[in-house]
Protein backbone atom coordinates (compact mmCIF):
# COMPACT_ATOMS: atom_id res chain seq x y z
CA UNK A 1 0.00 0.00 0.00
CA UNK A 2 1.71 3.40 -0.96
CA UNK A 3 1.32 6.33 0.27
CA UNK A 4 1.34 10.13 -0.74
CA UNK A 5 2.39 13.21 0.86
CA UNK A 6 1.12 16.68 0.69
CA UNK A 7 3.44 19.11 1.99
CA UNK A 8 2.04 23.29 2.59
CA UNK A 9 4.62 25.83 3.34
CA UNK A 10 2.50 28.79 4.62
CA UNK A 11 3.56 32.27 4.74
CA UNK A 12 3.35 31.38 9.15
CA UNK A 13 2.55 28.37 9.27
CA UNK A 14 3.90 24.77 7.15
CA UNK A 15 1.80 22.01 7.29
CA UNK A 16 2.50 18.13 5.93
CA UNK A 17 -0.54 15.22 5.24
CA UNK A 18 0.30 11.66 4.53
CA UNK A 19 -2.20 9.79 3.46
CA UNK A 20 -3.42 6.35 2.35
CA UNK A 21 -5.01 4.66 -0.45
CA UNK A 22 -7.74 4.98 1.07
CA UNK A 23 -7.70 8.69 1.47
CA UNK A 24 -7.45 8.62 4.69
CA UNK A 25 -4.84 10.54 6.84
CA UNK A 26 -2.49 8.56 8.87
CA UNK A 27 0.22 11.26 9.43
CA UNK A 28 -0.07 15.21 9.73
CA UNK A 29 2.35 17.82 11.36
CA UNK A 30 2.20 22.25 11.44
CA UNK A 31 5.37 24.10 12.74
CA UNK A 32 5.95 27.29 11.78
CA UNK A 33 8.00 28.30 8.59
CA UNK A 34 10.06 30.50 10.20
CA UNK A 35 13.00 31.94 7.76
CA UNK A 36 14.38 29.07 7.07
CA UNK A 37 11.65 27.86 4.59
CA UNK A 38 13.57 24.73 3.03
CA UNK A 39 14.13 23.41 6.78
CA UNK A 40 10.61 24.07 7.46
CA UNK A 41 9.03 22.03 4.97
CA UNK A 42 11.34 18.99 5.65
CA UNK A 43 10.80 19.25 9.42
CA UNK A 44 7.82 19.19 8.57
CA UNK A 45 6.85 16.22 6.26
CA UNK A 46 9.73 13.64 8.83
CA UNK A 47 7.57 14.83 11.39
CA UNK A 48 4.33 13.76 9.62
CA UNK A 49 5.74 10.33 8.66
CA UNK A 50 6.64 9.68 12.10
CA UNK A 51 2.99 11.06 13.10
CA UNK A 52 2.47 8.08 11.14
CA UNK A 53 4.74 5.32 12.34
CA UNK A 54 5.23 4.32 8.51
CA UNK A 55 8.70 4.57 6.82
CA UNK A 56 9.19 7.26 4.23
CA UNK A 57 9.89 4.25 1.63
CA UNK A 58 6.24 3.82 1.50
CA UNK A 59 6.02 7.13 0.33
CA UNK A 60 5.92 6.82 -3.41
CA UNK A 61 4.81 10.63 -4.16
CA UNK A 62 5.40 13.97 -2.73
CA UNK A 63 3.24 17.30 -3.19
CA UNK A 64 4.07 20.93 -2.30
CA UNK A 65 1.97 23.68 -1.62
CA UNK A 66 1.32 27.18 -0.54
CA UNK A 67 3.72 30.23 -1.16
CA UNK A 68 6.54 28.44 -0.38
CA UNK A 69 5.82 25.33 -2.55
CA UNK A 70 9.21 25.46 -4.73
CA UNK A 71 11.06 25.35 -1.31
CA UNK A 72 9.89 21.98 -0.72
CA UNK A 73 13.12 20.43 -2.34
CA UNK A 74 12.42 16.39 -1.67
CA UNK A 75 9.07 17.45 -3.62
CA UNK A 76 8.34 15.50 -6.78
CA UNK A 77 5.76 18.48 -8.27
CA UNK A 78 3.99 21.31 -6.75
CA UNK A 79 0.70 22.47 -7.19
CA UNK A 80 -0.94 25.80 -5.94
CA UNK A 81 -2.51 26.26 -2.98
CA UNK A 82 -5.87 27.47 -4.70
CA UNK A 83 -6.16 23.98 -6.29
CA UNK A 84 -5.39 22.14 -3.18
CA UNK A 85 -7.73 24.05 -0.79
CA UNK A 86 -10.81 23.39 -3.49
CA UNK A 87 -9.16 20.04 -3.93
CA UNK A 88 -8.98 19.17 0.14
CA UNK A 89 -12.42 20.52 1.27
CA UNK A 90 -14.71 18.88 -1.79
CA UNK A 91 -12.99 15.51 -0.17
CA UNK A 92 -14.02 16.26 3.45
CA UNK A 93 -17.36 17.93 2.43
CA UNK A 94 -18.90 16.29 -1.15
CA UNK A 95 -21.01 19.30 -0.93
CA UNK A 96 -18.81 22.10 -0.94
CA UNK A 97 -19.20 24.79 -3.89
CA UNK A 98 -17.20 27.75 -2.29
CA UNK A 99 -14.03 27.67 -0.08
CA UNK A 100 -12.87 30.68 2.31
CA UNK A 101 -9.34 29.70 2.75
CA UNK A 102 -8.19 32.36 5.49
CA UNK A 103 -4.43 31.62 6.33
CA UNK A 104 -1.62 34.27 7.97
CA UNK A 105 -1.23 36.33 4.83
CA UNK A 106 -3.94 36.33 2.78
CA UNK A 107 -7.56 35.16 2.18
CA UNK A 108 -9.09 33.77 -0.58
CA UNK A 109 -12.46 33.07 -1.69
CA UNK A 110 -12.32 29.94 -4.66
CA UNK A 111 -15.28 28.64 -6.38
CA UNK A 112 -15.17 24.81 -6.79
CA UNK A 113 -17.27 22.28 -9.38
CA UNK A 114 -18.80 19.31 -8.28
CA UNK A 115 -15.06 16.99 -8.54
CA UNK A 116 -13.42 19.90 -7.06
CA UNK A 117 -11.90 21.96 -9.96
CA UNK A 118 -11.72 25.34 -9.65
CA UNK A 119 -14.18 27.24 -11.34
CA UNK A 120 -12.97 31.04 -10.17
CA UNK A 121 -10.93 32.55 -6.98
CA UNK A 122 -10.50 35.63 -5.90
CA UNK A 123 -7.93 36.64 -3.01
CA UNK A 124 -6.33 39.85 -1.46
CA UNK A 125 -3.15 40.07 -2.93
CA UNK A 126 -1.97 43.68 -2.82
CA UNK A 127 -3.23 44.42 1.22
CA UNK A 128 -3.07 42.18 4.13
CA UNK A 129 -6.38 44.04 5.77
CA UNK A 130 -9.04 41.23 6.39
CA UNK A 131 -6.44 37.99 7.20
CA UNK A 132 -4.89 36.36 9.91
CA UNK A 133 -2.53 39.43 10.46
CA UNK A 134 -5.34 41.36 11.49
CA UNK A 135 -6.06 39.00 14.14
CA UNK A 136 -2.19 38.56 14.67
CA UNK A 137 -2.13 42.63 15.17
CA UNK A 138 -4.83 42.88 17.73
CA UNK A 139 -3.34 39.73 19.88
CA UNK A 140 0.10 41.46 20.14
CA UNK A 141 -1.91 44.84 20.82
CA UNK A 142 -4.17 43.20 23.58
CA UNK A 143 -1.49 40.78 24.32
CA UNK A 144 -3.70 37.40 24.31
CA UNK A 145 -2.27 34.12 22.56
CA UNK A 146 -4.16 33.58 19.15
CA UNK A 147 -5.88 30.90 20.53
CA UNK A 148 -7.96 32.71 22.82
CA UNK A 149 -9.14 35.93 20.55
CA UNK A 150 -11.99 34.03 19.40
CA UNK A 151 -13.18 32.88 22.91
CA UNK A 152 -12.73 36.07 24.42
CA UNK A 153 -14.21 38.08 21.42
CA UNK A 154 -17.95 35.93 21.81
CA UNK A 155 -18.35 37.27 25.83
CA UNK A 156 -19.17 40.46 24.15
CA UNK A 157 -21.95 42.13 23.54
CA UNK A 158 -21.61 45.55 22.35
CA UNK A 159 -18.60 45.28 19.70
CA UNK A 160 -16.79 48.22 19.00
CA UNK A 161 -17.00 49.15 15.49
CA UNK A 162 -13.34 49.09 14.04
CA UNK A 163 -13.08 51.82 11.52
CA UNK A 164 -9.54 51.62 9.82
CA UNK A 165 -9.22 48.84 6.84
CA UNK A 166 -5.25 49.02 7.41
CA UNK A 167 -4.02 46.22 9.57
CA UNK A 168 -0.80 48.57 10.65
CA UNK A 169 -3.69 51.20 11.02
CA UNK A 170 -5.92 48.78 13.40
CA UNK A 171 -2.98 47.83 15.99
CA UNK A 172 -3.44 51.60 16.92
CA UNK A 173 -7.14 51.94 16.84
CA UNK A 174 -7.35 49.16 19.10
CA UNK A 175 -4.92 50.78 21.35
CA UNK A 176 -6.92 54.00 21.19
CA UNK A 177 -9.92 52.07 22.08
CA UNK A 178 -8.46 50.43 24.64
CA UNK A 179 -7.58 53.75 25.73
CA UNK A 180 -11.09 55.29 25.66
CA UNK A 181 -12.07 53.02 28.47
CA UNK A 182 -13.77 50.20 25.90
CA UNK A 183 -13.60 46.08 27.46
CA UNK A 184 -11.21 43.75 25.52
CA UNK A 185 -14.31 41.69 25.10
CA UNK A 186 -16.12 44.42 22.48
CA UNK A 187 -12.75 45.66 20.89
CA UNK A 188 -12.05 41.90 19.67
CA UNK A 189 -15.81 41.16 18.47
CA UNK A 190 -15.84 44.25 16.62
CA UNK A 191 -12.09 43.13 14.99
CA UNK A 192 -13.57 39.63 13.92
CA UNK A 193 -16.77 41.35 12.15
CA UNK A 194 -14.44 43.54 10.42
CA UNK A 195 -12.29 40.69 9.61
CA UNK A 196 -15.96 38.84 8.39
CA UNK A 197 -16.99 41.58 6.18
CA UNK A 198 -14.01 42.20 4.35
CA UNK A 199 -14.14 38.03 3.74
CA UNK A 200 -17.78 38.02 2.99
CA UNK A 201 -17.35 40.95 -0.01
CA UNK A 202 -14.68 38.47 -1.10
CA UNK A 203 -16.80 35.73 -0.99
CA UNK A 204 -19.80 37.91 -3.43
CA UNK A 205 -17.01 38.01 -5.91
CA UNK A 206 -16.83 34.47 -6.85
CA UNK A 207 -20.68 33.54 -6.25
CA UNK A 208 -20.87 32.53 -2.76
CA UNK A 209 -22.64 29.45 -3.40
CA UNK A 210 -23.69 26.89 -0.64
CA UNK A 211 -22.40 25.40 0.97
CA UNK A 212 -19.22 26.89 1.89
CA UNK A 213 -16.21 25.26 3.77
CA UNK A 214 -14.07 27.05 5.86
CA UNK A 215 -10.03 26.18 5.50
CA UNK A 216 -6.98 27.51 6.85
CA UNK A 217 -5.20 28.24 10.10
CA UNK A 218 -8.09 30.87 10.93
CA UNK A 219 -10.86 28.10 10.60
CA UNK A 220 -9.65 26.64 13.83
CA UNK A 221 -11.28 30.07 15.41
CA UNK A 222 -14.40 29.95 17.04
CA UNK A 223 -15.01 33.72 16.69
CA UNK A 224 -14.24 33.80 13.33
CA UNK A 225 -16.58 30.87 12.91
CA UNK A 226 -19.58 32.53 14.96
CA UNK A 227 -18.97 35.59 13.64
CA UNK A 228 -19.02 34.14 9.64
CA UNK A 229 -22.14 32.27 10.13
CA UNK A 230 -24.10 34.95 11.68
CA UNK A 231 -23.25 37.01 8.54
CA UNK A 232 -23.64 34.60 6.44
CA UNK A 233 -26.68 33.10 7.56
CA UNK A 234 -25.47 30.12 6.87
CA UNK A 235 -23.12 27.31 9.08
CA UNK A 236 -19.98 26.82 7.54
CA UNK A 237 -18.13 23.65 7.15
CA UNK A 238 -15.26 23.18 9.36
CA UNK A 239 -13.18 20.51 10.28
CA UNK A 240 -10.81 19.58 13.00
CA UNK A 241 -8.04 19.83 10.22
CA UNK A 242 -9.56 22.57 8.59
CA UNK A 243 -5.74 24.00 8.85
CA UNK A 244 -4.45 21.23 6.75
CA UNK A 245 -6.81 21.74 4.14
CA UNK A 246 -4.09 22.45 1.45
CA UNK A 247 -1.81 19.88 2.91
CA UNK A 248 -4.32 17.27 2.17
CA UNK A 249 -5.46 18.44 -1.44
CA UNK A 250 -1.94 18.16 -2.44
CA UNK A 251 -1.53 14.52 -0.92
CA UNK A 252 -5.05 13.34 -2.87
CA UNK A 253 -3.40 15.09 -6.20
CA UNK A 254 -0.34 12.60 -5.11
CA UNK A 255 -2.82 10.31 -4.56
CA UNK A 256 -4.20 10.65 -7.81
CA UNK A 257 -0.62 10.59 -9.94
CA UNK A 258 0.00 7.01 -8.26
CA UNK A 259 -3.22 5.45 -9.18
CA UNK A 260 -2.89 6.81 -12.40
CA UNK A 261 0.32 8.01 -13.15
CA UNK A 262 -0.90 11.56 -14.46
CA UNK A 263 1.47 14.00 -12.97
CA UNK A 264 -0.52 17.34 -12.39
CA UNK A 265 1.20 20.01 -14.45
CA UNK A 266 2.76 22.47 -12.88
CA UNK A 267 1.28 25.46 -11.32
CA UNK A 268 -2.15 23.97 -12.16
CA UNK A 269 -5.08 26.34 -10.99
CA UNK B 1 -3.51 89.25 25.40
CA UNK B 2 -1.52 89.67 21.95
CA UNK B 3 0.12 86.32 22.01
CA UNK B 4 -1.64 83.27 19.41
CA UNK B 5 -0.74 79.42 19.40
CA UNK B 6 -1.60 76.92 16.91
CA UNK B 7 -2.03 73.39 18.02
CA UNK B 8 -1.54 70.70 15.75
CA UNK B 9 -2.77 67.42 17.47
CA UNK B 10 -1.63 64.76 14.40
CA UNK B 11 -1.83 61.18 15.06
CA UNK B 12 1.36 59.98 16.40
CA UNK B 13 2.58 63.81 17.96
CA UNK B 14 1.00 66.64 18.90
CA UNK B 15 2.79 70.10 18.03
CA UNK B 16 2.41 73.77 18.96
CA UNK B 17 3.33 77.17 17.96
CA UNK B 18 3.54 80.51 19.48
CA UNK B 19 3.25 83.81 17.19
CA UNK B 20 4.06 87.03 18.79
CA UNK B 21 2.21 90.53 17.34
CA UNK B 22 4.96 90.58 15.16
CA UNK B 23 4.27 87.25 12.94
CA UNK B 24 7.31 86.04 14.57
CA UNK B 25 7.84 82.05 15.96
CA UNK B 26 8.34 82.60 19.64
CA UNK B 27 8.08 79.11 20.81
CA UNK B 28 7.28 75.74 19.39
CA UNK B 29 7.26 72.00 21.49
CA UNK B 30 6.09 68.93 20.68
CA UNK B 31 4.83 65.91 22.82
CA UNK B 32 3.82 62.09 21.31
CA UNK B 33 -0.20 62.43 20.68
CA UNK B 34 -0.96 58.63 22.21
CA UNK B 35 -4.41 57.98 23.11
CA UNK B 36 -5.74 60.91 25.55
CA UNK B 37 -5.77 63.69 22.65
CA UNK B 38 -7.17 66.13 25.52
CA UNK B 39 -4.24 65.06 27.72
CA UNK B 40 -1.56 65.41 24.68
CA UNK B 41 -2.74 69.12 23.75
CA UNK B 42 -2.43 70.42 27.63
CA UNK B 43 1.00 68.52 28.02
CA UNK B 44 2.31 70.59 24.76
CA UNK B 45 0.39 73.99 25.84
CA UNK B 46 2.41 73.81 29.46
CA UNK B 47 5.35 72.42 27.94
CA UNK B 48 5.05 75.79 24.98
CA UNK B 49 4.68 78.49 27.55
CA UNK B 50 7.45 77.21 29.78
CA UNK B 51 9.25 77.54 26.81
CA UNK B 52 8.63 80.76 25.84
CA UNK B 53 8.35 82.53 29.27
CA UNK B 54 4.73 83.55 28.56
CA UNK B 55 1.33 83.01 31.10
CA UNK B 56 -2.05 81.97 29.79
CA UNK B 57 -3.07 85.10 30.23
CA UNK B 58 -1.02 86.73 27.08
CA UNK B 59 -2.50 84.35 24.89
CA UNK B 60 -5.12 86.03 22.92
CA UNK B 61 -6.47 83.63 20.52
CA UNK B 62 -6.09 79.67 20.21
CA UNK B 63 -6.36 77.51 16.63
CA UNK B 64 -6.55 73.99 16.83
CA UNK B 65 -5.84 71.01 13.87
CA UNK B 66 -5.27 68.10 12.99
CA UNK B 67 -7.09 65.06 13.14
CA UNK B 68 -7.27 65.66 16.93
CA UNK B 69 -8.50 69.37 16.41
CA UNK B 70 -11.83 68.92 18.15
CA UNK B 71 -10.06 67.59 21.68
CA UNK B 72 -8.04 70.36 22.50
CA UNK B 73 -10.02 71.86 25.53
CA UNK B 74 -8.85 75.46 25.13
CA UNK B 75 -9.30 76.11 21.69
CA UNK B 76 -11.45 79.10 20.30
CA UNK B 77 -11.23 77.84 16.76
CA UNK B 78 -10.72 75.04 14.53
CA UNK B 79 -9.34 74.54 11.10
CA UNK B 80 -8.82 71.60 8.96
CA UNK B 81 -5.15 70.85 8.67
CA UNK B 82 -5.11 71.34 5.04
CA UNK B 83 -5.84 74.96 5.42
CA UNK B 84 -3.31 74.92 8.46
CA UNK B 85 -0.36 73.05 6.28
CA UNK B 86 -0.79 75.74 3.17
CA UNK B 87 -1.32 78.65 5.65
CA UNK B 88 2.00 77.43 7.27
CA UNK B 89 3.62 76.79 3.42
CA UNK B 90 2.88 80.23 2.35
CA UNK B 91 4.43 82.15 5.36
CA UNK B 92 7.84 80.66 4.61
CA UNK B 93 7.20 80.49 0.82
CA UNK B 94 4.76 82.38 -0.81
CA UNK B 95 5.15 81.35 -4.04
CA UNK B 96 3.73 77.83 -3.07
CA UNK B 97 1.08 76.64 -5.38
CA UNK B 98 1.45 72.95 -4.41
CA UNK B 99 2.10 71.41 -0.94
CA UNK B 100 3.01 67.40 0.08
CA UNK B 101 2.17 66.99 3.58
CA UNK B 102 3.70 63.17 4.63
CA UNK B 103 2.75 62.53 8.63
CA UNK B 104 2.88 59.14 10.56
CA UNK B 105 -0.98 58.01 9.51
CA UNK B 106 -1.44 60.12 6.53
CA UNK B 107 0.38 61.49 2.95
CA UNK B 108 -1.72 64.95 1.63
CA UNK B 109 -1.03 66.79 -1.68
CA UNK B 110 -2.87 69.96 -1.89
CA UNK B 111 -2.90 72.35 -4.77
CA UNK B 112 -3.54 76.43 -3.44
CA UNK B 113 -4.38 78.94 -5.70
CA UNK B 114 -2.40 83.06 -5.27
CA UNK B 115 -4.83 83.90 -2.14
CA UNK B 116 -3.24 80.49 -0.25
CA UNK B 117 -7.16 78.53 -1.26
CA UNK B 118 -7.12 74.94 -1.30
CA UNK B 119 -8.28 74.39 -4.76
CA UNK B 120 -7.87 70.58 -5.03
CA UNK B 121 -6.16 68.15 -2.71
CA UNK B 122 -5.80 64.09 -2.44
CA UNK B 123 -5.12 61.83 0.81
CA UNK B 124 -4.33 58.32 1.92
CA UNK B 125 -5.34 57.82 5.15
CA UNK B 126 -6.86 54.12 4.43
CA UNK B 127 -3.48 52.38 3.71
CA UNK B 128 -0.01 52.73 5.80
CA UNK B 129 2.06 51.85 2.91
CA UNK B 130 1.87 55.40 1.76
CA UNK B 131 2.59 57.12 5.08
CA UNK B 132 5.32 57.27 7.75
CA UNK B 133 4.31 54.17 9.62
CA UNK B 134 5.32 52.01 6.03
CA UNK B 135 8.98 53.91 7.21
CA UNK B 136 8.51 52.87 10.82
CA UNK B 137 7.24 49.46 10.21
CA UNK B 138 10.64 48.55 7.76
CA UNK B 139 12.38 49.78 10.22
CA UNK B 140 11.32 47.96 12.80
CA UNK B 141 11.44 45.02 10.66
CA UNK B 142 15.21 45.51 10.58
CA UNK B 143 15.54 45.95 14.17
CA UNK B 144 15.81 49.89 14.10
CA UNK B 145 13.98 52.24 16.21
CA UNK B 146 11.95 55.35 14.68
CA UNK B 147 14.60 58.18 15.41
CA UNK B 148 17.39 56.14 14.08
CA UNK B 149 15.24 55.93 10.72
CA UNK B 150 17.45 59.44 9.51
CA UNK B 151 21.26 58.37 10.43
CA UNK B 152 20.72 54.67 9.02
CA UNK B 153 19.90 55.96 5.34
CA UNK B 154 22.16 58.71 5.30
CA UNK B 155 25.10 55.77 4.84
CA UNK B 156 23.06 53.67 2.24
CA UNK B 157 24.95 53.60 -1.15
CA UNK B 158 22.01 52.81 -3.45
CA UNK B 159 18.12 51.73 -2.96
CA UNK B 160 17.38 48.17 -2.99
CA UNK B 161 13.92 47.73 -4.79
CA UNK B 162 11.28 47.68 -2.09
CA UNK B 163 7.70 47.14 -3.73
CA UNK B 164 5.92 49.09 -1.00
CA UNK B 165 2.14 47.92 -2.06
CA UNK B 166 1.55 46.97 1.99
CA UNK B 167 3.50 47.63 5.34
CA UNK B 168 2.91 43.76 6.27
CA UNK B 169 4.07 42.32 3.39
CA UNK B 170 6.92 44.56 3.63
CA UNK B 171 8.29 42.50 6.67
CA UNK B 172 8.39 39.55 3.79
CA UNK B 173 10.13 41.23 1.27
CA UNK B 174 12.81 43.60 3.93
CA UNK B 175 13.05 39.65 4.95
CA UNK B 176 14.05 38.33 1.61
CA UNK B 177 16.31 41.39 1.38
CA UNK B 178 18.18 41.13 4.36
CA UNK B 179 18.73 37.00 3.51
CA UNK B 180 20.17 37.98 -0.19
CA UNK B 181 22.40 40.34 1.89
CA UNK B 182 21.13 43.59 1.23
CA UNK B 183 21.95 46.45 3.51
CA UNK B 184 19.65 47.70 5.53
CA UNK B 185 20.49 51.50 4.63
CA UNK B 186 20.11 50.73 0.81
CA UNK B 187 16.67 48.61 2.23
CA UNK B 188 15.38 51.41 3.96
CA UNK B 189 16.37 53.82 0.82
CA UNK B 190 14.53 51.89 -0.92
CA UNK B 191 11.29 52.22 1.05
CA UNK B 192 11.43 55.95 0.88
CA UNK B 193 11.97 55.26 -2.68
CA UNK B 194 8.70 53.53 -2.71
CA UNK B 195 6.76 56.35 -0.98
CA UNK B 196 8.07 58.95 -3.01
CA UNK B 197 6.30 57.28 -6.17
CA UNK B 198 2.80 57.14 -4.23
CA UNK B 199 3.58 60.45 -3.32
CA UNK B 200 4.17 61.58 -6.84
CA UNK B 201 0.88 59.71 -8.45
CA UNK B 202 -0.89 61.84 -5.06
CA UNK B 203 1.04 65.31 -6.84
CA UNK B 204 0.02 64.10 -10.09
CA UNK B 205 -3.69 64.12 -9.49
CA UNK B 206 -3.94 67.51 -7.80
CA UNK B 207 -1.86 68.84 -11.20
CA UNK B 208 0.78 70.49 -9.29
CA UNK B 209 2.32 73.64 -9.86
CA UNK B 210 5.57 74.96 -8.68
CA UNK B 211 6.90 75.77 -6.28
CA UNK B 212 6.00 72.43 -4.72
CA UNK B 213 6.99 72.98 -0.74
CA UNK B 214 7.16 69.89 1.46
CA UNK B 215 6.01 69.41 5.07
CA UNK B 216 5.60 66.75 7.49
CA UNK B 217 7.69 65.14 10.23
CA UNK B 218 8.62 62.50 7.40
CA UNK B 219 10.63 65.46 5.68
CA UNK B 220 13.44 66.09 8.72
CA UNK B 221 14.63 62.75 6.88
CA UNK B 222 17.36 64.71 4.80
CA UNK B 223 17.12 61.12 2.43
CA UNK B 224 13.45 61.55 1.78
CA UNK B 225 14.00 65.36 0.81
CA UNK B 226 16.70 64.09 -1.63
CA UNK B 227 14.46 61.82 -3.43
CA UNK B 228 11.85 63.75 -4.08
CA UNK B 229 13.46 66.72 -5.21
CA UNK B 230 15.33 63.83 -7.99
CA UNK B 231 12.19 62.94 -9.07
CA UNK B 232 10.01 65.67 -8.60
CA UNK B 233 10.64 68.09 -11.94
CA UNK B 234 9.10 71.57 -10.09
CA UNK B 235 10.89 73.78 -7.44
CA UNK B 236 11.05 72.33 -4.03
CA UNK B 237 10.65 74.05 -0.72
CA UNK B 238 11.48 72.66 2.69
CA UNK B 239 11.27 74.63 5.91
CA UNK B 240 14.38 74.67 8.44
CA UNK B 241 15.26 72.34 10.49
CA UNK B 242 12.62 71.49 12.96
CA UNK B 243 9.98 73.75 11.44
CA UNK B 244 9.01 71.02 8.55
CA UNK B 245 7.06 69.49 11.27
CA UNK B 246 5.78 72.48 12.68
CA UNK B 247 4.68 74.13 9.17
CA UNK B 248 0.94 73.10 10.26
CA UNK B 249 0.72 74.48 13.80
CA UNK B 250 2.23 77.54 12.62
CA UNK B 251 -0.18 78.18 9.95
CA UNK B 252 -3.34 77.49 12.77
CA UNK B 253 -1.27 80.29 14.20
CA UNK B 254 -1.13 82.71 11.74
CA UNK B 255 -4.95 82.16 11.04
CA UNK B 256 -5.23 82.74 15.01
CA UNK B 257 -3.33 85.98 14.48
CA UNK B 258 -5.86 87.10 11.97
CA UNK B 259 -8.71 86.44 13.83
CA UNK B 260 -7.19 88.38 17.12
CA UNK B 261 -6.72 91.35 14.81
CA UNK B 262 -10.25 90.93 13.77
CA UNK B 263 -11.82 90.24 17.11
CA UNK B 264 -9.46 93.22 18.81
CA UNK B 265 -10.90 95.58 16.01
CA UNK B 266 -14.32 94.74 16.51
CA UNK B 267 -13.49 95.37 20.70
Amino acid sequence: MALSAGVDVGSTQTKAVIINEGLEIVGRSLIDTGANVVQAAEKAYLNALNDSGRREEEVAYVIGTGYGRYKVTFGDTQVTEISCHGRGAVHMFPNTKTVLDMGGQDTKAISVSEIGEIVDFCMNDKCAAGTGRFLGAASMALDIPLNELGPTALQSQKPVKISTTCTVFAESEVLSWLGKGKKITDILLGVHKSISSRSIALLRRVGLNQEITFTGGVAKNIGMIEVLNENLGTKLNVSDDSHYMGALGAALFAMDHIKTSRIPSRGEA
Amino acid sequence: MNYVIGVDVGSTYTKAVILSPEKEVVGHAMTQTGFKLDKASEKVYDQILKESGLSKAEIGYAISTGYGRHMVPYRDLTITDLTATARGSNYFFPKTRTVLDIGGQTMKASRLDEKVKVKSFRLNDKCAAGTGAFLEKTARYMGYETEEIGPLVQTSKEDVPISGVCAVFAESEVINQLSLGSAPSDIMHGAMFSLVKRAIQLLKRVKMESQVTLTGGIMRFKTMVDVLTENVEEKINVPQGEMVQFTTALGAATLALQRLEKVGASV
